[in-house]
């Protein structure tokens, strides 16, 4: 299974669509989705718009597979319930989890 | 209504030196002595064997707003030992040389302090300041209002446009509810946000072709032309620096009999040449403020352990971390001012150090009218507000000075006139270095006194021969009449007033001001000025 | 009617010179605000709500005093949030932690706590936005991303606005961005630095090395090549007046702390041969107030625990995200923050198991596990307030419809009330 670097953070679309409500249709799109090179994607043999399993050691998360400009070997998350299913709560003493840099695998849905 | 009678009074506003008389007190003020049917109902406190004074007035300290806030955030390790449990009557809190609000509060009036002047705040951050005035419960405060390094004023200065000057500086000390003219390294912290300063009084202000010669008198002029009720007050160049008494005796001179405060003296009284090894500039100093009635200053008296330095001289504070190698933090305000913040620790056995507590003291024993010299150690500064009663001892005990001064590094006693010095404060004389002469200097008819129609804020302390442990435990403390301390403990929580001025001013210049904030700031006009509601109790002083 | 100089309270931002025109207490239209900011007065919920308690819509009175129960039973409260809320409310939550001895944390301690962590190890060498927007020739973004979150920030403040002696904008400065991938800010970057995700410490420190005059025996730091870094520590060195904005791109990456200490001492080491200020990128409108009014009052910027009856400090432990993954308090205040949606699972978990109040203006996830629900006005759209800017500037927050709704501030005064009795 290939590993990728996770990197969360916030998006123009999730910020749009926070004071619209985190039960509104805009939040949802807005934050359930993975963002991955075209590379990678290809050679995962994913499609956009494709529903994909995102697995790291502390959770898993189903999110929509979108294709943007990032480097190979890293797929990026918007900040939400999404994000918040795959990263850790050990803050190693800081009170901040480790946020960005997890590693994840992405495999296609099936069923 | 309550009397307070059989103690040794010291009144010096009203010339009442030590004798045994009654103050009465009602509705927060100091009343006539009643009839004597009235004053069966009265609450009588008997003041046998102790000293009353009018509460303390300290004129500068630094206890509130962004730049204390700062010190406050980046010093855990300043907080840790030094906590204050709730109670059902008052709020927790930590710190030692940089309290949270609440403990800044009750510990001024569990000296017996009840006004305290926030010694400078940026106007740009001024809601700030009021919001945390607001939760310094027990002591009726003020603000001063950075203006030395203020971009409006110095293009006044520039193109010869004073009275339009004296509008902004009215506006502003309104807008900001602040309640005087503050004055910080003239043009050195403007030069500082180029990595600059200035050093002498006719160095240029990088793009604005002013000097600090002409902001201090420009600033001086229009105090006097506004009628504020007190001096513009006066942090000068070079502080800190060898040499800085030859700058501090031209800034005197600079200000041709206007009326004006020096704050914390000492650190702009050391002799020497620049660059070269610091010593004290004490005599001379001290000689130019006796020639000059029109000047008032306060000391900064050094106290030995530790600080926080924190002032809006931006470039000396960058000077003190490198020192220091300590951490340091910088604020350069847009407009208006800068700063910054350095802990430090002062020893007696660093003989630099030592020279500066000396000079401290030496300018206290020098100079000769007390209306004119005041008590205070820039607090956090040069020394933690609460060490007040340290220095009144040193001032009242000469025997004990001599044992302290035997202490420092010797090389620091070498070149000193300390030892020869034998002047010994007297209470009378103390009521005026920590009440009555900075109330006075503050244009605050109705405090440092008890006279009729005064507030009545009061300290009673127990005559005691160890006048250290005589000032630092009142046995009462009166806030507008009501008994706030009891043996140096706060019994409950107290909202006292924000004192500010509000001079008026030609609403012309606001369309100027539209410009100038457009051009200048980052925020609206109409954002900027802070609303009487932040205010929970307030009071204008009126001007002259 | 249009109300002028509006202050957008989404964002650390708050821009203050929104338009807003409003008509039959709706607002109709937005001016000059960026997409984020036109959502929030667009959005703004004005319809009059209840209360609810365990699923059922009360009365003020009964909720607060459901509310003050569950505090006063709880041996080990949290209160949590504070960040888009005013900080007069701020207040009254850490007056409310004091009387109940509870720990209290804003969002801070999952976006820039370790910058506080770091600052009180290294200092902070900083500056207002407006001194960034008159003077700066050197703007470097590390690790945020303001094109997306803080969409105004190169009009206004950094990069395009024209100052005093900047008068040419963008075309007076050179701007850096550094990060793990081309963000849009990249895009409009003079220099784009892409790091390998988690080298920001080993840059850092490399950086700090060079401008010390270390000669380096490697090609490449952190995906990063020597030349490219020699290049920018003479940058630094050379321009008039530098600054650092930085983003969560390092409090959340491998040293966080000790990145933030790092990057402090860059930028304080660089004052020797010029002017330079670092900035945290404040994400949400008062998060920094946050941090300012916890420490006027407590001594420190977040992580606070009352339980030994003063303010204790400690991240790690009074940490919202460590509190309740450890599952170490029984009951929760959660204010004007949705945990359920912004923590990491594992931790907001905890939330469903103790019984929870949530004060917000919206319905959102933690609300939909809270035990007590006390919808409140939003400062700076139906209640006045104060917050502060990322730089710390204190602006005023308007009222510019009218609700039904009690402020923060009220219901945490209505519940001390309660509790007290």
């Amino acid at each position: 299974m290939p590993k990728f670097i996770l990197i969360t953070g916030r998006t123009a679309g999730q910020g749009e669509a926070l004071p619209k409500g985190k039960e509104s249709e805009d939040y949802r799109q807005a934050t359930e989705c993975i963002e991955m090179n075209p590379v990678d994607r290809e050679r995962l043999g994913l499609q956009a718009g494709q529903r994909v399993r995102v697995r790291t050691a502390f959770g898993e998360a189903v999110l929509v597979l979108r294709e943007k400009e990032l480097p190979e070997g890293m797929v990026f998350v918007p900040l939400g319930p999404g994000a918040n299913a795959l990263i850790g709560a050990e803050t190693r003493g800081t009170g901040m989890p480790d946020s960005k840099g997890l590693e994840v695998e992405v495999e296609p849905l099936c069923g | 209504m309550i009397g307070i009678i059989n103690g040794e009074v010291y009144d010096p506003q009203n010339g009442v030196n030590g004798q045994i008389c009654e103050i009465w007190v009602e509705n927060g003020k100091i009343v006539p002595p009643p009839d004597l049917e009235k004053r069966g109902g009265a609450q009588i406190i008997d003041a046998s064997g102790m000293v009353v004074m009018p509460g303390g007035v300290d004129i500068h300290s630094h206890i509130v707003g962004a730049k204390v806030n700062a010190g406050r955030k980046f010093r855990p390790e300043d907080h840790r030992d030094h906590v204050r449990s709730r109670t059902a009557y008052t709020r927790s809190g930590s710190g030692y040389t940089v309290p949270s609000t609440f403990l800044t509060g009750y510990g001024y009036a569990e000296l017996g302090y009840t006004t305290v002047m926030e010694a400078a705040t940026a106007p740009l951050t001024a809601r700030h300041t009021h919001e945390e005035l607001e939760d310094t419960p027990m002591v009726d405060k003020g603000v001063f209002i950075t203006m030395g390094n203020n971009h409006f004023i110095m293009n006044c200065i520039r193109t010869k446009q004073l009275e339009k000057a004296r509008h902004y500086v009215a506006w502003l000390l309104g807008a900001s509810k602040g309640y005087a003219i503050k004055i910080v390294n003239p043009g050195g912290v403007e030069n500082w946000k180029w990595g600059r300063n200035v050093s002498t009084l006719d160095d240029e202000v990088i793009g604005f072709g002013v000097t600090p010669r002409q902001i201090i008198t420009a600033l001086a002029w229009i105090n006097d032309e506004l009628g504020l009720p007190h001096t513009p007050h006066i942090h000068g160049i070079n502080l800190g620096q060898p040499g800085s008494a030859r700058t501090t005796v031209e800034t005197i001179k600079a200000l041709e009999g206007r009326r004006a405060h020096l704050c914390h003296l000492q650190f702009l009284s050391y002799g020497g040449e620049p660059g070269k090894s610091l010593r004290s500039g004490a005599l001379e100093v001290a000689r130019a403020v006796n020639e000059h009635p029109n000047i008032t200053v306060d000391i900064g008296q050094v106290v030995f352990g530790q600080v926080t330095t924190m002032t809006s001289d931006g470039p000396l504070q960058y000077r003190l971390h490198q020192l220091t190698g300590q951490k340091w933090i910088n604020d350069d305000v847009e407009g208006e001012t800068g700063g910054g913040i350095v802990p430090m620790e002062y020893k007696r056995r660093n003989w630099i150090n030592a020279i500066q507590w000396i000079t401290g003291l030496e300018l206290f024993l020098l100079i000769e009218d007390p209306w004119r010299v005041f008590l205070t150690t820039d607090h956090p500064n040069a020394g933690p507000f609460f060490c007040y009663p340290q220095v009144i001892k040193l001032l009242m005990d000469r025997d004990y000075r001599a044992e302290m001064l035997e202490k420092v590094h010797p090389r620091a006693r070498k070149r000193t006139v300390l030892a020869e010095l034998d002047r010994e404060y007297s209470l009378y004389e103390i009521a005026i270095i920590t009440r009555a002469g900075t109330a006075r200097a503050l244009g605050l008819k109705n405090k440092g006194h008890l006279g009729l129609g005064a507030d009545a804020d009061i300290a009673i302390y127990r005559k005691m021969d160890d006048k250290e442990a005589m000032f630092a435990r009142p046995y009462l403390v009166l806030k507008d009449g009501q008994i706030v301390v009891r043996d140096g403990q706060v019994l409950h929580e107290y909202q006292g007033r924000t004192l500010y001025v509000a001079p008026s001013y030609d609403p012309g210049v606001e369309s100027d001001l539209r410009t100038h904030f457009e051009e200048c700031y980052t925020v609206s006009f109409e954002n900027y000025p802070v609303a009487p509601d932040y205010l929970p109790r307030s009071e204008v002083v009126s001007c002259t | 009617m249009w109300i002028e100089n509006v202050v957008c309270p989404f964002c650390g931002c708050l821009c203050d010179d929104i338009a807003v025109e409003v008509e039959d207490n709706r607002i109709k239209s937005v001016k000059r605000a960026c997409s984020n900011g036109r959502s929030v007065f667009l959005h703004a919920p004005t319809e009059a709500r209840r209360p609810v308690v365990d699923g059922k819509e009360v009365d003020w009175p009964d909720a607060i005093d459901a509310a003050a129960r569950i505090l006063m039973k709880s041996a080990s409260p949290l209160i949590y949030g504070l960040s888009s809320t005013a900080s007069e409310a701020q207040r009254k939550a850490i007056a409310l932690a004091d009387l109940l001895g509870a720990s209290i944390d804003s969002t801070s301690s999952i976006c820039h706590g370790p910058t506080s962590i770091g600052i009180q190890s290294q200092g902070e060498p900083t500056c207002t936005l407006g001194e960034v927007k008159h003077r700066s020739d050197l703007v470097i973004f590390w690790g945020c991303n303001p094109v997306e979150a803080h969409m105004r920030h190169f009009a206004r403040y950094s990069v395009l606005a024209r100052g005093k002696f900047t008068p040419q904008g963008r075309k007076d400065r050179t701007v850096v961005v550094v990060d793990v991938r081309p963000t849009l800010t990249a895009r409009n970057a003079d220099i784009f630095l892409q790091l390998r995700p988690g080298s920001d410490y080993e840059v850092l420190i490399t950086l700090r090395a060079m401008l010390k005059g270390a000669r380096l025996d490697v090609a490449e730091v952190g995906g990063v090549s020597v030349a490219q870094l020699a290049d920018l520590v003479e940058r630094m060195k050379r321009c008039r007046f530098g600054v650092v904005f930085f983003g969560m791109g390092v409090t959340q990456t491998g040293g966080k702390h000790w990145s933030i200490a790092e990057l402090v001492a860059l930028a304080a080491e660089l004052n020797a041969h010029t002017r330079f200020n670092v900035m945290p990128m404040r994400g949400h409108g008062n998060v920094a107030g946050a941090d300012c009014t916890l420490t006027w009052q407590t001594g420190y910027p977040f992580a606070v625990n009352f339980a030994r009856g003063y303010p204790q400090y400690n991240p790690g432990e009074f940490t919202a995200v460590d509190l309740l993954a450890r599952q170490e308090v029984d009951a929760a205040l959660i204010i004007a923050s949705d945990p359920m949606a912004h923590l990491p699972r594992q931790a907001a978990e905890h939330l469903n198991r103790i019984p929870t109040i949530v004060l917000d203006p919206e319905m959102n996830l933690t609300a939909r596990v809270a035990r007590v629900v006390l919808p409140t006005a939003i400062y700076g759209i139906s209640a006045v307030g104060t917050a502060y800017r990322m730089d710390n500037i204190p602006l005023p927050l308007k009222k510019v419809v009218n609700s039904p709704q009690p402020t923060d501030e009220q219901v945490l005064d209505w519940i001390i009330e309660r509790v007290k009795t």
